[in-house]
C-alpha cells in the first residue's frame, strides 16, 4: 500500500526541511552585517528614517507636557545604578570637585538675549522640584530614584531664547572614548519642547542627598521622557543653537555619533 | 449537485488520486502581508536578540534589581532569567543560564558563551542568531524599529482588508468548530488533514492566538519599553505591571512566535508543502476530495 511510502515521503520531506532550516541558521546572520552596518553603500540610511517617524509620532501622541510616570518613596529600593562616566578625570573637573564645586558655574550661552552664569548656590535658591522617576537605560534596564533640582525652562526664559534657536546643546566635563580621535567630551542635545518640559530639571540632589559624582555631580540634566543617554551628567554649559551638525560627530550627542537615535524616547 | 457526483465518481475510479476542486483560498492581501511578515519577523527576532544581549537579564516589576557596585549588597531580587557566564570551581569559564534561581551550564547551546572555544564570546545569544552578528546595540535598534514600523503598517493593511473581504471572520473558532476539536486533534495525530474552504479548528486556534494575542502583546509590550510612550499612554505600565515586566513579556511572546513558526513549518511540510506554498503564492489551494465543486466561488477543476 502506498501509505507507508507516503509517510516515508513525509518523513524525508520533514528531514529535508529541518536540514535546510539548520543550514540557514548555521550560515548565520552575518550575511546582513554589511547591509545594516554603518559603512558606505548600505541601506542603513533608509532604515534610520524609521526613527524620524517614531519621533514625530510620539510627539503627536504625547502632546507637549504629558508627564513621565512618577513613583513613591517606597519604590526607591536601591541606589541609582551609575553607568557611562562615573568619575571624570579632567583637570578642570578635578579642581572643582576638590573644592566641593564651590567654584562651579553653569553657563547659558548661544542664541540667548542675555548669557547667564549660575553658581550651585544660585541654582539651589531657585524653586525646587523633586521627582521620583524611572531611569531607563538604552541597554534595557530601569532604576527608580528621586531627583531634586530646579526646572530648566524658567532659566531659559530668564536668558531669553532667540526665536531662531531650535536646540539645547549640553556640554559636559566628562570624556568618552572617541575612537581614533582619543577622548572626546560627552555632549547631548534636546529639542526645546523637552528643554521646557515641567519635569526637565537641573538636578543637584538624588535620593535625598547631594548628587553623587558617579551620577553626575554637580549638575545632571534630567529629561524624563527619554532614555538614559539623553540625561547628560557633569553639565557645565547649555548652549542654545539652531544647528549641531558642526559639533562632535554632528549627530547631536556622543552616543548619537556612535549610531544611536537622536530622539531617544524609545 | 452534479459536480458532487462527478467528483465522487472520480474518487471511485482512482482512489489514490482523488482530489477536490482547486479553490481560491487566499486573497492578494493575505498573501502579500504574510510574506512581508515573514521578512519582518525574521529581522525583528535577530535584531531583538542582539538588543537583549545588551542586558541579558529579565525582571518582573517596574525596575531592575542590582547589587550595589561598592558594597555588593543586593536589596531585592526581581530577576527571573539571566543568560551570562560563570567560572567553574576549576577556573574554566562556562555559559550559565539562570532561570528562577536555578543555574545550568548552557555553553553547549551557545547561551552565555559561544564562538571559538579558545577565544570565546561572552554574550547572551550567539553571533549565529543575531543581526548584526557582532554586538551592536545601536544598529540592532535601527533594524528593529524599522521592521517594527513595517510590521505594524502591514498589520493595519491586513486588518482593514480582512474586515472588508471577511477573511478575519474565518479566523476565530465558532462553538461548532470547538465541538469538533477532539476529532480534529485525532485527525492531526493520524496525519490526516482536511483541506477545506475554511481553516480547521486547530488552525483557527493557532491563527487566533497569533493575531488576537501574540501580535497585540508583542507590539504593546514593545511600546511599554519606550519611555516616550509611557507618558503618552500611561495605561501601558498599568496594563503590564511595569517596564521590566513588559520587557519579560516581550521576550516570552517572542518565544511563542518562534514556537508557532516551528509548528507552522512542520505542518506545512506534513500537509503537502507544494499545495501550501501554492496557496500562499497564487491563492489557489487543492482541496480534499469531499469538497464540492462550486463554480460560483471561482473553483477550478
Amino acid at each position: 500500500m502506498s501509505k507507508s511510502g507516503l509517510i516515508l515521503n513525509r518523513r524525508r520531506l520533514l528531514g529535508l526541511g529541518a536540514a535546510s532550516a539548520s543550514t540557514l541558521l548555521l550560515a548565520g546572520c552575518d550575511q546582513f552585517d554589511t547591509l545594516v552596518g554603518s559603512g558606505d553603500g548600505n541601506i542603513r540610511g533608509v532604515l534610520e528614517k524609521a526613527n524620524d517617524v517614531t519621533y514625530r509620532m510620539q510627539r503627536l501622541l504625547q502632546g507637549q507636557n504629558s508627564m513621565a510616570p512618577e513613583y513613591t518613596e517606597a519604590d526607591i529600593r536601591q541606589g541609582q545604578r551609575p553607568n557611562g562616566s562615573t568619575d571624570p578625570q579632567g583637570d578642570d573637573y578635578l579642581a572643582l570637585k576638590a573644592n566641593k564645586f564651590a567654584d562651579y558655574r553653569l553657563k547659558i550661552t548661544g542664541m540667548v538675549d542675555q548669557e547667564l552664569s549660575l553658581s550651585l548656590a544660585d541654582l539651589r535658591s531657585m524653586p525646587v522640584r523633586s521627582q521620583i522617576t524611572r531611569h531607563d537605560c538604552v541597554e534595557g534596564w530601569s532604576c527608580i530614584a528621586k531627583w531634586t533640582g530646579t526646572q530648566l525652562g524658567p532659566i531659559l526664559d530668564k536668558a531669553g531664547i532667540k526665536s531662531t534657536a531650535k536646540y539645547c546643546l549640553y556640554h559636559c566635563y566628562d570624556t568618552m572614548d572617541g575612537g581614533l580621535t582619543g577622548q572626546v567630551p560627552y555632549y547631548e542635545t534636546s529639542d526645546l519642547i523637552d528643554a521646557h518640559h515641567p519635569q526637565t530639571i537641573l538636578a543637584y540632589g538624588m535620593n535625598n542627598g547631594d548628587l553623587p559624582v558617579a551620577n553626575g555631580a554637580p549638575i545632571r540634566v534630567r529629561i524624563e521622557r527619554a532614555l538614559g543617554y539623553k540625561q547628560p551628567k557633569y553639565v557645565h554649559t547649555i548652549e542654545l543653537t539652531d544647528d549641531f551638525s558642526q559639533v562632535g560627530g554632528g549627530k547631536g550627542g556622543y552616543w548619537e555619533d556612535n549610531g544611536y537615535d537622536w530622539y531617544g524616547g524609545i | 449537485m452534479a459536480s458532487i457526483t462527478e467528483s465522487g465518481a472520480g474518487r471511485a475510479e482512482k482512489p489514490a488520486k482523488a482530489k477536490g476542486p482547486l479553490i481560491y483560498r487566499q486573497s492578494i492581501f493575505t498573501r502579500l502581508t504574510h510574506w512581508i511578515w515573514v521578512i519582518c519577523l525574521f529581522f525583528l527576532l535577530a535584531s531583538g536578540l542582539n538588543i537583549f544581549n545588551a542586558h541579558p537579564t529579565l525582571y518582573f516589576g517596574q525596575q531592575s534589581s542590582f547589587a550595589d557596585q561598592q558594597t555588593g549588597d543586593q536589596h531585592f531580587d526581581a530577576a527571573w532569567l539571566d543568560i551570562g557566564a560563570a567560572n567553574t570551581p576549576d577556573g574554566a569559564a562556562v555559559g550559565q543560564t539562570t532561570l528562577f534561581g536555578h543555574s545550568i551550564n548552557t555553553t553547549a547551546v551557545g547561551l552565555g558563551m559561544s564562538g571559538d572555544p579558545q577565544n570565546p564570546d561572552f554574550r547572551g545569544f550567539p553571533a549565529s542568531v543575531t543581526i548584526p552578528s557582532y554586538y551592536d546595540l545601536a544598529t540592532a535598534r535601527v533594524v528593529h524599529f524599522f521592521f517594527a514600523w513595517i510590521l505594524v503598517a502591514t498589520l493595519l493593511v491586513w486588518l482593514v482588508a480582512s474586515v472588508l473581504n471577511r477573511h478575519i471572520a474565518g479566523i476565530p473558532p465558532t462553538p461548532r468548530d470547538l465541538r469538533h476539536l477532539p476529532r480534529d486533534v485525532l485527525n492531526h495525530l493520524r496525519l490526516r488533514f482536511e483541506h477545506g474552504r475554511q481553516y480547521n479548528v486547530l488552525q483557527k486556534l493557532a491563527y487566533s492566538a497569533v493575531f488576537f494575542i501574540l501580535f497585540p502583546l508583542i507590539i504593546l509590550t514593545g511600546l511599554t519599553m519606550s519611555p516616550g510612550m509611557d507618558n503618552a499612554w500611561p495605561w501601558l505600565l498599568e496594563l503590564f505591571g511595569g517596564r521590566q515586566t513588559a520587557r519579560s513579556i516581550h521576550f516570552l511572546t517572542m518565544t511563542a512566535f518562534v514556537a508557532f513558526f516551528v509548528i507552522h513549518i512542520i505542518m506545512v511540510v506534513l500537509a503537502n508543502p507544494i499545495n501550501e506554498l501554492r496557496q500562499m503564492i497564487t491563492g489557489r489551494y487543492r482541496s480534499s476530495a469531499d469538497v464540492p465543486f462550486d463554480a460560483s466561488k471561482g473553483d477550478k477543476p
